[in-house]
């Protein structure tokens, strides 16, 4: 059950996110993409062992979408959004 | 014989005797005890039976750690498998029975399994069996089957409960022994939220029984005034019988807490699982002593020497009249030492050590007790209980040198910290040379999720076997902790116990270290699972070299105590057959819970109707009443019909058509999603969430839309409403508003993040209730209309209004879903019910009807309208359901576009919607059936080239029609395909147009 | 490689088990190799088999980071069913569940396969829509399934509740030789196979980079050195990116822990498999008696095999709801494995930009019934060079093509 930190609301359990996937590149021009690089955006993600960056949302909690890096290893979390409110 | 003795006793209270049966048999027992104490009271050696072998299995521990002495009790709706009787509270009245043997305890056909023993070594199965075929799931597999699985399965649903609790506390400390209490001493006073929990009913552990000495008093007197001082404390919470079960990621520790002894025959709160979220977490959890192997060591009477004495300090029960103890370390010795001064025999001891200390030998032997260094167990004597144990040299192959009379062997192989909780998240162990285990790598600790080490480890758990440095490391981690938390060095009086040293252990994994095959075939490492010796040789024999291997192949460790007796052994008899150091070996992983526990506490209070909850609309209670059919619709109840007496669903689903065709039908939509999108980018975020144009859209005007994945799939559909310039209210499915909602903020957030739009989830602010069919509009004028003009002009089809219908403010669509006139209301949901209400009142001269969602399937289908989840599946584009009307051309981007423009996608030979009629129109085509060409492809199969997605009997057109998907369909109209059914006959039908019904669409233009 | 039998069970007892040979060798690996697999999983081992017994490619090593059989081979809830509804899946997973049924004979071996039968519930009007489609297509693929009724569900199933008070059964998807096998023994069979055809099973070394001239592969480099291939086969689940990455390509795929848990054992209750999708439980009764029962993934990419403890409570609740009685049972044990999932849940066999080098990837939660079909395949892929049959629909270019093979409507979950 991990414990991630949410920008609104602190320290939360795992069960009140939603998680959004690791973060890719960004979303290309879909009008100036071959449709290999435009696949390559829909489907490779980083998969790594160790510090990955990526999304989660307080679906269960304040609606804020935000980035943290887990060790997908570890689960050790490195970094946290900054507190706001 | 093992018996009450006439005084001693801890936990009894001999003033409150307690009746309970066994096997039928009436036996008594006292307050306090345990099911296993008072078995032994009554001379029942024999408890069980072994699961392969059914040999005959008796008590070997005291505590949860036990593999044999596992019983049913209670009965019908109480009645639970496998309870460890160590663990049991007695109660008056209890009934008990012993597991795996048929027909008796005492006689069990299934131990001709142990006369064949020498034919089942481990792996057998696998070797075995193979031949005939069939034989194996109608011959060998079943009576294996019956043979296998302990106790009975209940038959009965359960009827106690369960309930969570949640704690957020500064220190948890799990274990309530020595270590523990002097770390909550200390962190209560430093003025920390403290949790201690024990798993046993008593606190102290094995403090209670070794009578240890802690500033010159005893230990238990010293323990007494711990619980006492705490007990005054508002900053500790106490609780006993509450074990740890589990730690998980980032420092989540599951506890369970037993409430009651099952002696209540009413329902009741049985146990309660605690989710405790702690700053730091004291594990001290003690030690398991570990059995001896050798020959003969599973027969009931053969029990470990901790277990011997706690039986005896605690419970006042001897374990036998004549007990030989055999040992490799010296805290065996105290176990001879009570048991003399009990009164009872103890003719020898047997220490495979080459000596024994002078000071521990002088005082054994002033009570007159024999020790035996260098010697070991060549195998112990009896049937169905221990009559004698053979004595051999340790260094020899088992020539037996003398017999000695007994009825009780207390074995010692040594302890073993209780690593699993430190383990459950990737804790690393290290092996400790001088007392020969495994114990927590402080350098390697679990981590939290700042990457620190989540767990700290005290007292015995954390490898210190003598009081003195288990109290003092108990201090020593509880005041790091209070550092750490408060930022100032307590001052703490640490108290201190006196023990001498221990001599140092001899590591003895199996007696003699020169055991014969035959003998080590004969000796048990796990006594549940019928594991010897010799089967891990023969493992290791057959390059079963991985620990894991191992494991399976001989299922050592896989029985209910998950090899907390019998791991350590096996490991070290592996690593000997395969020449590697134990710690090379390493051990199998440790995996919650610690002990079992039951299904039931961990479903918890999320049962029946709260296992989900059902979301109701405002008008669900009056559907329920009223005859509506519920069926499930995401976490949703509609209803499917509205059955009227007499009347059998088809025919309730078909009145409810004709009447809404011919008079008016009114229907709760509320379930359908309402998302409010506002602010000055709305018109923009929604082109590109749907794959139609919404920027246009004039305010006061409705449009449907399609919303497709990235990866081009249609994933839900709705109308879309301009409510102003800067807001709109999107529709979705009634599965879809939560998921559609979430797609939005997704996209809003962390895609176009700048831009200026908010959205609101509405579903259930508003109800939606449809008044549909050809006297709808005078239904709603007829209710009172305050503020709108219902005329085909002030309010067209596909428009909007704002005002009041009988006095509720309303916001009135006129769109349709079944093709006739029809106007979908939204109200505030604490007025549905009272709209709802007015309008059958209203309507009954219209002849209103509430309809259910099969007449809304029916009359979309012969409209040729597409439902998201029949017509879509997740493979389908809106190209192929013809809808590329609702697809722009103009819009540069909208998500999924990108995708179907790939080459499968825009490939010719797609599966696009068409409607069929089957040749005999009185023919409904079965659901998913699909249609063949006579071909096959090339796996083989038969060619398929369409599927229906949706079928119906249609009671407007009186015959039945369908959608499907149809490779090129709309190029082959009125080709008649064939469409085979599951008992081989075939349906034929023709392609046709999807739209059935009023094509022109006069129905819903009046 | 002496026979096992029941003669040779007797012989063995007769002088304490004295001369029972190593099931399969642990030799150190050679130079060069015909053929290399990486990963000696369930899938690994069968590739290498049929490389060797259809191909005639025997001189091969199957390279293995731990021990084999280790990974989600030895950690499965064991079901093996075909009942899928796109043509390829149904081919493949067919393909499977039929090797299964003589695969004790075939390997000497006895991985008791029991097609005691699988049953999928239908729990709303959609998932009876849904199985009903499936039943059609299977009908038409030559798979073997029916949609029968409550009261059949509850013949074959007496233990199940079929009003619940939430989600009522009302019928279920049936394929009577689904069942299950002992994992364990899929893996050692296959292994004592290849070990006896002269393959050289590698355990506990691991690989550390793929060796490469000109696009094309070469050999691998391994912590016991370099060993020389022109014919590479990854087969590594969860660690697929990481070795995809060494060989200088990428994946779509990603690495979530899925869980498991075994109750203690108890006396038969439950003859068949059951999978209940709109609860997301499913179950079945070991021959030890335990009832084993899974559950779903952690949402997060996760290498650690274990994971949070909410999954089980949602899983052990919906499967009470199912099943009261099982409600005092109690969970002995709970686990994870990490497990690949690719963008539409159905599995990747396929080359690769890397010439000579092929990957079998992407099973997910489901791999084990797929085994000897996926070994089939892969070894057909690897041995001619360019997709077999079976294997063609589960290249990696359908992502490109928009070619998803989707399962989704025929499980709600793609086990």
């Amino acid at each position: 059950m991990l414990l991630i930190n949410c920008p609104f609301c602190k320290e939360r359990n795992e069960t009140e996110f939603v998680y959004g996937g690791p973060v890719g590149v960004d979303r290309p021009d879909p009008n100036a993409v071959a449709d290999q690089e435009w696949v390559d955006f829909l489907t490779l993600v980083p998969n790594p062992t160790g510090p990955v960056f990526e999304k989660w949302w307080h679906a269960r909690g304040c609606g804020e979408w935000f980035v943290i890096c887990r060790d997908t290893v570890t689960h050790e979390i490195l970094e946290s959004p900054d507190e706001k409110s | 014989m093992s018996s009450r003795l006439s005084t001693g006793g801890k936990l009894i209270d001999r003033s409150l005797s307690k009746e309970f049966m066994f096997n039928g048999r009436r036996l008594k027992g006292f307050e306090g005890d345990t099911l296993a104490s008072a078995l032994l009271a009554n001379d029942q050696v024999m408890v069980g039976r072994s699961f392969k072998y059914h040999r005959p299995r008796g008590i070997v521990a005291s505590g949860s750690e036990e593999p044999n002495a596992l019983m049913e009790t209670g009965s019908g709706s109480k009645l639970e498998p496998n309870q460890r009787a160590t663990t049991t509270k007695l109660f008056d009245g209890m009934r008990v029975k012993s597991q795996n043997h048929w027909p008796t305890l005492e006689f069990d056909l299934g131990a001709i399994n142990s006369t064949f023993s020498k034919f089942f070594p481990a792996g057998f199965y696998y070797k075995t069996f193979i031949h005939p075929r069939f034989a194996w799931k109608y011959l060998f597999e079943p009576i294996i089957r019956k043979a296998a699985g302990l106790g009975n399965a209940p038959k009965e649903k359960d009827c106690d409960t369960y309930e969570y609790f949640y704690a957020h506390v500064d220190l948890l400390i799990i274990g309530g022994g020595i270590a523990g209490l002097a770390a909550a001493s200390s962190a209560v006073k430093s003025g920390l939220k403290v949790l201690i929990v024990e798993q046993n009913d008593y606190w102290g552990g094995r403090a209670i029984v070794d009578e240890i000495n802690i500033e010159n008093g005893s230990g238990s007197d010293w323990i007494y005034q711990q619980v006492k001082s705490l007990s005054n404390e508002k900053n500790v919470n106490l609780r006993l019988n509450m074990m740890a079960a589990g730690v998980y990621d980032h420092g989540y520790v599951l506890l369970h807490e037993t409430l009651t002894d099952g002696s209540n025959k009413k329902m009741e709160l049985r146990q309660r699982l605690w989710r405790v979220r702690a700053k730091q977490t004291i594990v001290a959890t003690g030690a398991i002593e570990r059995p001896l192997a050798f020959a003969g060591n599973d027969l009931p009477g053969v029990m470990l020497a901790s277990a011997v004495r706690d039986y005896l300090v605690n419970f006042g029960v001897s374990c036998g009249d004549r007990t030989v103890i055999v040992t490799n370390n010296d805290d065996a010795y105290r176990t001879a030492i009570l048991m003399k001064n009990a009164g009872l025999e103890v003719p020898c001891i047997i220490d495979a050590r080459p000596s024994v200390s002078e000071s521990l030998s002088k005082q054994v032997q002033s009570l007159g007790i024999k020790i035996l260094t260098g010697k070991a167990v060549s195998t112990v004597t009896g049937s169905k209980r221990v009559e004698g144990v053979a004595i051999c040299s340790h260094a020899g192959s088992g020539e037996v040198l003398e017999t000695v009379a007994c009825d009780c062997v207390a074995m010692s192989g040594g302890w073993s910290p209780v690593v699993h909780l430190w383990s459950h998240c990737g804790g690393k162990l290290e092996w400790d040379k001088k007392n020969y285990m495994f114990k927590p790598d402080l350098t390697s600790a679990p981590l939290g999720a700042n990457g620190e080490g989540m767990l700290t480890v005290a007292g015995t758990a954390n490898g210190f076997l003598i009081s003195r440095d288990v109290l003092s490391d108990g201090y020593t981690k509880s005041k790091e902790i209070i550092k750490a938390l408060t930022g100032k060095v307590p001052k703490i009086s640490m108290e201190k116990a006196h023990s001498g040293d221990e001599s140092e252990i001899l590591p003895v994994w199996f007696m003699p270290q020169g055991a014969t095959r035959k003998l080590k075939s004969k000796t048990w490492l796990d006594f549940q699972n019928d594991v010897k010796v010799s089967d891990v040789e023969l493992a290791a024999q057959e390059g079963f070299e991985s620990v894991e291997h191992t494991k399976r192949y001989t299922t050592l460790g896989m029985a209910t105590d998950q090899g907390k007796l019998s791991n350590i052994n096996g490991l070290a008899v592996l690593s000997n057959s395969l020449n590697v150091s134990i710690p090379d070996v390493g051990t199998t992983t440790f995996r919650p819970p610690f002990q079992p526990i039951s299904l039931g506490a961990i479903a918890g209070e999320a049962r029946h109707e709260l296992f989900k909850p059902i979301r109701k609309t405002s008008i669900h209670n009056w559907i329920n009443a009223n005859g509506g059919v519920w069926e499930p619709v995401a976490d949703w109840r509609r209803p499917f019909c509205f059955q009227r007496n007499g009347e059998s669903i088809k025919e309730a689903v078909e009145r409810e058509i004709v009447n809404t065709r011919t008079n008016c039908g009114i229907l709760d939509a509320s379930t359908l999603g309402k998302i409010l999108v506002k602010g000055p980018d709305a018109a923009r975020f929604l082109d590109m969430i749907y794959t139609n144009v919404m920027s246009n859209l004039k305010v006061g005007k409705c449009r449907y839309g399609l919303m497709c994945s990235e990866n081009g799939f249609l994933s839900d559909d709705g109308v879309v409403a301009r409510l102003s310039d800067d807001s709109y209210l999107c529709h979705t499915t009634s599965g879809g508003s939560d998921r559609i909602h979430a797609h939005m903020e997704e996209w809003l957030q962390t895609e176009w993040w700048d831009w200026k739009v908010y959205t609101l989830n509405l579903t259930e602010q508003f109800s939606q209730i449809a008044i549909v069919g050809p006297k709808a509009r005078q239904l709603i004028e007829k209710m009172g209309v305050d503020g709108l003009d219902l005329s085909p002009e002030g309010l067209p089809f596909m428009g909007f209004s704002e005002g009041f219908i009988a006095g509720i403010s309303v916001r009135i669509f006129r769109i349709s879903f079944s093709g006739e006139l029809s106007y979908e209301i939204a109200v505030p949901a604490l007025k549905a019910q009272e709209f709802w209400d007015l309008a059958l009142i209203s309507g009954e001269e219209f002849e209103v009807m509430p309809y259910g969602t099969e007449a809304l399937h029916v009359m979309r289908a012969e409209k040729g309208f597409i439902m998201i989840g029949d017509e879509t599946d997740g493979t389908v584009i809106p190209q192929d359901l013809g809808l590329d009307w609702a697809i722009s051309k103009k819009k540069e981007d909208f998500i999924g576009k990108r995708a179907q423009m790939r080459s499968f996608m825009k490939s010719e030979n797609r599966w696009k919607l068409v409607g069929l009629k089957t040749i005999d129109p009185s023919v409904v085509l079965p659901d998913g059936c699909y249609a063949v060409d006579g071909e096959s492809n090339s796996y083989g199969h038969k060619n398929m080239i369409g599927r229906v997605t949706s079928s119906y009997f249609s009671p407007t057109l009186e015959r039945s029609i369908a959608l499907a998907l149809v490779e090129n369909g709309p190029d082959r109209m009125n080709e008649i395909l064939n469409f085979p059914n599951l008992d081989g006959s075939v349906t034929k039908a023709a392609i046709c147009d999807p739209v059935f019904f009023d094509k022109e669409g006069k129905n819903q233009n009046v | 490689m002496r026979k096992y039998s029941v003669a040779a069970i007797v012989r063995e007892a007769l002088r304490y088990n004295a001369g029972w040979e190593r099931a399969w060798r642990s030799p150190e690996p050679k130079k060069q190799y015909d053929a290399v697999i990486i990963g000696a999983g369930g899938h690994g081992l069968a590739t290498a088999y049929y490389l060797g017994k259809n191909h005639g490619i025997k001189n091969v090593a199957i390279i293995e980071k731990g021990w084999l059989g280790g990974g989600n081979t030895g950690r499965n809830t064991t079901i093996i069913r075909s009942n899928y509804l796109q043509d390829s899946s149904a081919a493949i997973y067919e393909k499977a569940r039929s090797l299964y049924e003589t695969l004790s004979q075939e390997l000497n071996y006895n991985v008791m396969f029991s097609p005691r039968g699988v049953m999928m519930l239908a729990q709303t009007e959609h998932e009876i829509r849904g199985y009903r489609r499936t039943a059609h297509a299977n009908n038409l693929q030559g798979v073997e399934t029916e949609f029968i009724d409550p009261k059949t569900v509850k013949k074959l199933c007496p233990i199940i509740e079929l009003s619940g008070p939430r989600f009522p059964v009302l019928g279920a998807l049936w394929q009577p030789r689904g069942g299950t096998a002992r994992h364990d023994a899929v893996a050692w069979g296959y292994a004592r196979a290849c070990s006896d055809m002269g393959m050289d099973i590698i355990q506990k070394c691991e690989v550390t980079d793929i060796l490469k001239s000109n696009g094309k592969v070469v050999g691998v480099e391994t912590t016991k050195g370099v060993i020389k291939t022109h014919n590479l086969g990854i087969i590594v689940a969860g660690n697929s990116s990481i070795l995809a990455e060494k060989a200088g390509f990428r994946l779509p795929i990603e690495s979530v822990s899925l869980q498991a848990l075994v109750s203690e054992p108890v006396k038969p209750c439950m003859d068949v498999v059951v999978m209940a999708n709109t609860v997301h439980g499913y179950m079945s009764q070991s021959d030890k008696g335990e009832m084993v029962i899974g559950g779903g993934t952690d949402g997060f990419n996760n290498y650690t095999q274990r994971g949070s403890f909410h999954h089980i409570e949602e899983t052990v609740r919906a499967l009470i709801e199912t099943f009261p009685i099982i409600s005092r049972l109690k969970m002995l044990r709970q686990w994870g494995g990490v497990v690949d999932v690719t963008g539409d849940r159905s599995p990747i066999i396929s080359k690769t930009p890397l010439e000579g080098c092929f990957i079998n990837c992407g099973w997910g939660t489901g791999g084990f019934k797929a085994i000897p079909g996926s070994g089939w395949a892969m070894a057909e892929t690897m041995a001619n060079g360019s997709p077999s049959q079976l294997a063609s629909a589960f290249s990696l270019d359908r992502f490109r093509e928009g070619r998803f093979i989707d399962e989704s409507v025929a499980a709600g979950v793609a086990h």
